[in-house]
């Protein structure tokens, strides 16, 4: 080796080099991950048919996100067959482009959810979500009783889909216009089900007809 | 010339935010603890409710408590290690207080549901623009401290705390880009599969820069200090400290194996958690090692068997972390409580030990005290510690393993052998444990808090000056080979 301990040195008393290099150390392995995964996103073109959250189940993500319930429940199938045979196809990266943030979750004290949308009643589901022990009495998932109580607001919703759309999701003009009707007179619990609902399901269906 | 002190204040202040703040972030952890074994403890109300205060608990615990301390300890260490004062003496108050307003308003929105719902990145974009800010003013303070240092070589607990600096503050910045919709609301500009690259990009180095750089810059101050010896290689702290840094943070996938992630970031992911083995267990030796010849002092000194312990846990869980990110063991873990045993076995094993090991080494000196006013109460507190976190880790351990196991049982006729619900029923009784597990670490901050009261009493009581820097001469170059008598740093300015 004809590096030389004296040239290290160097570096150890130069407070300036060393923050460079420091900097240039720690970037590396961003930019090599981060970077390609980035434009691999931005050159695929969304699956035809493949469409943003309409304004009922975009409201209802938000809510599942403002409660935290990605701290409990993953949205990801991974690819082992113990994980298809317990909760279906396993997920791909297309049916999350829609979700900021991603919700695949770090950890499961409850069950994963990518691909509940359909297996309850919305019934089950509203009452699950007010008193999860009404149902599964060995559950210990929080009672969320406020969702039922809470109306949603019709400017808000139009304010998160504009911004949406600056960041790329392709709402209509047309979309945003007519989004204070669909959440009018609806709670937050009627959006949280929506969503639920929503998952899995309407994303495979649209994916199997348009994707090759 | 009138006499140059070192401020003191500062340090002083930061240190008394960490004792607070770990506090105020163990609690809610025991309490989301007990949420989880005994769900009628969320009350029904919201701002109460596991899946808000979760958050509140994390950053509570690694950024108010965790961050106060860094700083803290940082200017220390800064200032000892370089001779002077610090420097932007104003900006460093901006830090203080920039900091703890940014904790406390992060602590206060979040159980509101004010969340941009990024783990370990919770807060919304306006208390992230007050972050930044006190980031790069820290970087300032830190880097123009350095730069009017009066020993030529920088000491080796500073680069990691440069290191802990810049990388956080690019971590931040880059996690962080959103789009605001309202005061409380944004949505950040990645989204599905690159937003999960990001924020285990981000998650992952956190850790590594946060929880591992900055508190190693911590361990190779207090450590040698506390050994009264010279580190046990100085050489090898430096071919560590570009080897952690450098292949840090390549790892983050591994928090994403068997995901929707192309195949060769996964593996990218897993090989390098694997070679990172070598510079975390080299850090730990190194530290561990400092203590050969003055093993003697873990009888007498209690701060001393802290940062023993703290060294061990994290030999531990730097060894457990790289063994999980390997696929064939992370589809058995991953997803269960085993991944917060290790996160605690890392979090109040390794970072809150070696934390409370500098504050007792620091408070008494800081202080104007020959010792911390009782030395049973600090070998009452190591032992409340150390036996919460082994309650903790051993069951989480149990409880993942458990989980992890029953998730892939299958009968011979290849059909899944237990529901979900199944799983959740087998690990109750280990959640209690842990609850017991989060009581014992609380009771045992609990008491240095005690302990630390009665310690500045004195202080308190006639408003002690900063300590008087002994007016060396800059050390003439050349600087001799760093030998390892050369090592010990600077001895504390003491009258």
């Amino acid at each position: 080796m004809a590096l030389k301990y004296q040239h290290l040195e160097r570096i150890e008393k130069n407070a300036g080099l060393l923050a460079v290099l420091i900097a240039i150390m720690v970037a590396l392995g961003g930019l090599a991950e981060i970077t390609p995964i980035f434009i691999k996103a931005h050159a695929v073109e969304p699956a035809p048919g493949y469409e943003p959250y309409d304004p009922l189940r975009l409201a209802g993500k938000d809510v599942y996100v403002r409660e935290g319930c990605y701290l409990c429940h993953s949205q990801m199938i991974r690819t082992l067959s113990f994980e298809t045979q317990r909760y279906g196809d396993y997920s791909v990266a297309a049916e999350s482009v829609y979700d900021r943030p991603f919700q695949w979750g770090s950890k499961r004290t409850g069950p994963d959810l990518a691909r509940i949308g359909g297996k309850y009643s919305d019934a089950w589901q509203r009452q699950h979500l007010i008193s999860p022990r009404s149902l599964v009495p060995e559950s210990n998932m929080p009672n969320y009783p406020w969702l039922a109580d809470r109306q949603l607001s019709e400017s808000d919703i139009q304010a998160r889909m504009r911004t949406l759309r600056l960041l790329g999701d392709p709402y209509t003009e047309a979309q945003i216009a007519a989004a204070p009707l669909a959440v009018r007179n609806k709670t937050e619990l009627d959006a949280l089900v929506a969503y639920l609902q929503g998952l899995g399901v309407l994303n495979v269906d649209r994916a199997a007809k348009g994707q090759p | 010339m009138p006499s140059e002190t070192y401020d003191d204040r500062i340090v002083r202040l930061f240190l008394l935010a960490a004792a607070l703040w770990g506090i105020v972030g163990m609690s809610l952890g025991v309490l989301a603890a007990a949420q989880l074994a005994w769900p009628a403890l969320n009350f029904d109300i919201p701002i109460l409710t596991f899946s808000r205060i979760r958050a509140n608990h994390t950053f509570g615990v690694i950024f108010a408590f965790g961050g106060s301390a860094l700083i803290g300890t940082c200017y220390y260490v800064v200032q000892r290690t370089g001779h002077t004062r610090l420097a932007l003496g104003k900006l460093a108050v901006f830090t203080f207080w920039g900091w703890q307003i940014a904790c406390f308003l992060a602590m206060l929105t979040m159980p509101f549901g004010i969340t941009q719902a990024k783990e370990y990145a919770e807060p919304e974009w306006f208390i992230d623009l007050l972050i930044a800010a006190v980031w790069v003013s820290f970087a300032i303070v830190f880097f123009a401290t350095l730069a009017r240092r009066r020993i030529q070589h920088i000491y080796v607990a500073n680069w990691y705390y440069g290191a802990f600096i810049i990388a956080v503050g690019l971590l931040h910045i880059v996690n962080n880009i959103a789009v605001p919709v309202s005061l409380f609301k944004s949505y950040t500009i990645y989204s599905g599969a690159v937003d999960a690259m990001v924020q285990w990009w981000y998650g992952h180095n956190a850790v590594a820069f946060f929880l591992t750089a900055g508190f190693l810059g911590m361990m190779y101050y207090f450590v040698p200090r506390q050994a009264q010896q010279p580190l046990w290689s100085y050489r090898f702290s430096i071919v560590n400290f570009w080897a952690l840094i450098s292949v840090y943070m390549w790892a983050g996938p591994h928090h994403l194996l068997y995901s929707a992630m192309p195949d060769w970031v996964q593996s990218v992911g897993m090989a390098f958690s694997l070679i990172l083995l070598m510079p975390s267990l080299g850090s730990a030796a190194n530290g561990l090692l400092t203590f050969n010849g003055s093993w003697g002092r873990l009888k007498t000194d209690p701060a001393a068997k802290f940062m023993v312990m703290s060294l061990v846990f994290y030999a531990a869980s730097t060894f457990e972390g790289s063994m999980l990110a390997i696929k064939s063991v992370n589809s058995l873990s991953h997803y269960t409580d085993w991944t917060v045993a290790h996160v605690h076995s890392g979090a109040i094993g390794w970072v809150a030990m070696i934390t409370i090991g500098s504050l007792y080494a620091m408070a008494p000196r800081a202080l104007d005290r020959p010792a911390m006013h009782s030395r049973r109460a600090m070998e009452l507190h190591f032992w409340l510690h150390t036996g919460g976190v082994i309650l903790y880790a051993v069951s989480m351990w149990a409880a993942g393993i458990t989980e992890g196991a029953m998730w892939r049982a299958t009968n011979p006729d290849g059909s899944l052998m237990y529901s979900f619900l199944a799983s959740l029923i087998a690990v109750w009784p280990y959640y209690v444990v842990r609850t017991l597990g989060g009581v014992l670490v609380l009771a045992g901050m609990v008491v240095m808090a005690w302990n630390l009261w009665h310690t500045a009493e004195l202080a308190r009581a006639r408003k002690i000056k900063p300590i008087v820097v002994p007016l060396i001469l800059p050390v003439p170059e050349p600087i001799p080979e760093p030998v390892p008598q050369q090592v010990p740093p600077p001895r504390p300015a003491r009258a």
